[in-house]
């Protein structure tokens, strides 16, 4: 085990990998938007339809901004980035309260698909991030590619098999 | 007295429920940010933590860190959610 070094003087360099997974959550968001908008206008017309993209804006824009109050911070000191995380939480909190809060009068607002769509789109892109991600932390060699269809995906080693395979070695 | 006597007479009690209602949602919202406020306060430590043992593993821990934040900021997402459902639907 290392000895732990002095998170206070302790920085990042380069690339913020926060802000790449964060560009590739909002990628994933703009696929899904015309599909989600989509549902919102066969349940709730056109007004659902704008309430679910405004819904869908705000999940994408508070992951955007989270990565990259996360990243600039890390670029200071780790230490900074832990006050960042935590006081980044409450005023992402805010100014989401207050971009709905904002427009819950306005005629084009439906806020039941507002809502859904703010805790739908939100897990459902970051499980669908995660499957990407923990993938390529664990065995690099796994991360799914484009183009690999389902029937390759089930037929290729999962990480406990890999383990197994590691302990008999 | 005779002025808040006055005031509580010109209260209806729809008035009183809208209140009632009003403070139970808003309750409802602080106490939904409270568990994801300690979440992510372990999480960052312990990420930190993790960090400062291995620097040369800190963009795989940073990226965990912030998948685990944004799991964690979906727990208040859904109270801010029953939140506004509660007081304004």
């Amino acid at each position: 085990m290392n000895a732990p070094a002095n998170p206070l003087a302790m920085r990042m360099e380069g690339p913020s990998p926060a802000v790449e997974v964060a560009k590739d959550l909002a990628r994933r968001g703009a696929l899904i938007a015309p599909v989600a908008a989509m549902v919102g206008a066969i349940f709730w017309g056109t007004d659902g339809a704008a309430s679910v993209a405004y819904a869908l804006a705000i999940v994408v824009v508070n992951f955007l901004l989270a990565a990259w109050s996360l990243g600039f911070a890390a670029r200071i000191s780790i230490a900074l980035m832990a006050g960042v995380a935590l006081f980044g939480f409450l005023i992402r909190l805010g100014l989401i309260t207050l971009a709905v809060l904002l427009v819950r009068d306005a005629a084009w607002v439906e806020l039941i698909p507002l809502g859904l769509t703010l805790i739908i789109t939100h897990l459902g892109l970051l499980f669908w991030e995660m499957r990407f991600v923990s993938a390529s932390l664990a065995f690099p060699g796994l991360k799914p590619k484009p183009g690999l269809d389902a029937a390759q995906a089930s037929n290729s080693p999962t990480i406990s098999d890999l383990s197994e395979t590691k302990e008999h070695q | 007295m005779s002025v808040l006597a006055q005031i509580a007479q010109d209260i209806e009690a729809a008035d009183l429920q809208n209140i009632e209602a009003a403070g139970g949602a808003g309750m409802a919202y602080g106490l939904a940010a409270i568990g994801p406020g300690i979440g992510i306060g372990y999480l960052v430590g312990q990420a930190v933590q993790a960090m400062a043992r291995q620097p040369e593993s800190a963009g795989q821990v940073q990226t965990t860190m912030f998948l685990g934040i944004a799991f964690t900021e979906a727990l208040a997402l859904i109270g801010f959610v029953v939140f506004i459902l509660l007081k304004f639907v």
